[in-house]
């Protein structure tokens, strides 16, 4: 048996705190493979390459699970909301 | 006394720091270059031939000793690995991103001078 999408959200719920979060399952169903896109404020003055060293190890006991974790956005609040308010301006020209 | 067996050991690790130092741009990958044999490590194949810099790669689908050695070596639980300059670099997906912000570019510039 996987890993459920589930218990992905609520290992990276309690340890990072996201502002946003969504994990979508890429497997069709059978567990192992996910993309993440995490907001957290814990972000805040790191590089990428640690927060996603943050994102890993929040998913220390899943990631045995996991054949394949995606990480397309780990943002800081403030990069968040500066992406979408590029990304509302960009609809509205 | 107690040991984590887990540990990497002293001479691996001083074999991986010669090996991850033996070229400005080294990618450990499953498969070769013109095989690669996962999407993820084909990305960053790619990425690496558009930016017309010479890089190494190495296929750790046939060594099983250096793919666990390098898991602990840069505290990455998967492949690809890119190292820049003898320094962990990312993955897949930080490969992606450092190529749209520019650092990508930069710190492979960078290593090319020093």
């Amino acid at each position: 048996m996987g890993v459920t999408k589930e218990e992905l959200e609520s290992s990276l719920t309690s340890k990072l705190s996201p502002i946003h979060l969504e994990v979508v399952d890429t497997s069709g169903g059978c567990g192992a493979s996910f993309v993440v896109e995490i907001v957290s404020a814990q972000f805040e003055g790191k590089r990428l390459l640690e927060r996603h060293r943050m994102v890993n190890a929040a998913l220390e006991k899943e990631m045995q699970e996991i054949h394949a974790l995606s990480i397309t956005k780990a943002l800081t609040p403030e990069q968040w909301k500066q992406q979408k308010d590029s990304e509302n301006s960009q609809a509205a020209a | 006394s107690f040991r984590c067996f887990s540990a990497i050991s002293p001479e691996l690790k001083t074999t991986i720091d010669k090996v991850v130092s033996s070229h400005k741009v080294i990618l450990f990958m499953k498969g070769t270059r013109d095989f690669p044999q996962c999407g993820f490590s084909n990305t960053v194949v790619q990425i690496l031939k558009s930016l017309n810099v010479p890089f190494e790669t190495i296929n750790i689908l046939e060594n099983e000793f250096l793919r666990q050695g390098l898991k602990e070596y840069s505290s990455w639980p998967t492949f690809p690995q890119l190292y820049i300059d003898g320094e962990f670099f990312g993955g897949c997906d930080i490969t992606i991103e450092a190529l749209k912000s520019g650092e990508l570019q930069e710190t492979v510039e960078k290593a090319m001078c020093s």
